[in-house]
């Protein structure tokens, strides 16, 4: 199981909010450290994807649970 | 890419090695070529310049959800306002939407039973012309939708967008057609430019959109 360093909770959130909330978050952490993202926006699975191959950060998993989606996401 | 035309004759190299070596080394150069382009344009930071012309509410949208994302990936932004666009920039934002002359514009109340919240509402030009605050409801119905739908305030991702570097420029030229003065916007305006002065950002800028 991974470690988690931090949460952020993106639910009810649309595009580009939960973008901008993870990159404000992500600034924060060091690298390496793991963020945790919970929402509901479903172009985020998409956007997520791309936010971290632009940005470098690793999108470690993407899953669904219903209408909620989880990322963890390892700054790069 | 041939390189054997470029060298000068006057080279060291004899005419006879370029003969016996001549496709190796263009094998050479192009595998070098594209090993640099390649790492060229892996390192290079990504740069988006924006024209904003609209002065509403909903086209305040586009240039500032597609400029603070792009800061949120680590592209450089530069954010051109001109004539309405320069409302965008005010210190109080009085964003409105008319939905007069707008057939793309789906009018559907923001309150209700879910059958009610469908119904798209065909309101004639003319009633919508000649309703006095027809585009105050309209707003205030906009308002409450983007409320409902979790999408940003015009004032939250314009703070965003500050917050992540973008570079705000307004036209000078349209302050002064319109009689503004530097005090009714933003401090974080970052440059009174002329067209002189975008057209070389927008130049060097991997993307550029007017909106």
């Amino acid at each position: 199981m991974t470690t988690l360093n931090q949460e952020l909770d993106a639910r009810g959130l649309n595009c580009p909010l939960p973008i901008l909330r993870v990159k404000k978050a992500i600034t924060s952490m060091a690298h390496g450290q793991i963020l945790r993202v919970l929402a509901t926006d479903p172009g985020s699975v998409k956007d997520f994807d791309s936010f971290c191959k632009q940005t470098g950060h690793e999108l470690v998993s993407s899953e669904q649970n219903g209408t909620e989606y989880a990322f963890l996401i390892r700054k790069g | 890419m041939s390189i054997i035309a470029e060298v000068n004759p006057s080279t060291r190299l004899s005419q006879d090695l370029f003969q016996k070596h001549g496709p190796a080394l263009d094998a050479w150069f192009d595998e070098r070529f594209a090993k640099k382009t390649r790492e060229y344009e892996e390192n290079k930071t990504a740069s988006l310049a924006i024209i904003a012309t609209k002065g509403t509410m909903d086209w305040a949208y586009p240039p500032f959800i597609l400029a603070s994302t792009a800061s949120a990936l680590g592209w450089d932004v530069s954010v051109f306002f001109t004539f309405y666009g320069l409302e965008l920039l005010k210190n109080d934002l009085h964003l409105e939407v008319s939905p007069l002359g707008n057939p793309g514009m789906p009018m559907k109340m923001p309150f209700g039973p879910k059958w009610f919240k469908g119904i798209n509402w065909n309101v004639p030009n003319l009633v919508m012309a000649s309703v006095p605050g027809f585009e105050k409801m309209a707003t205030g119905m906009m308002k409450q939708t983007v409320k409902n739908n979790g999408v940003a305030t015009i004032a939250e991702l314009r703070e965003a967008c500050i917050e992540g570097g973008v570079k705000l420029v307004a036209c000078q030229m349209t302050v002064d057609l319109f009689g503004y003065s530097h005090d009714d916007f933003i401090p974080e305006v970052k440059d009174w430019i002329g067209a002189a002065t975008f057209l070389p950002i927008a130049q060097k800028s991997d993307v550029c959109l007017f909106i």
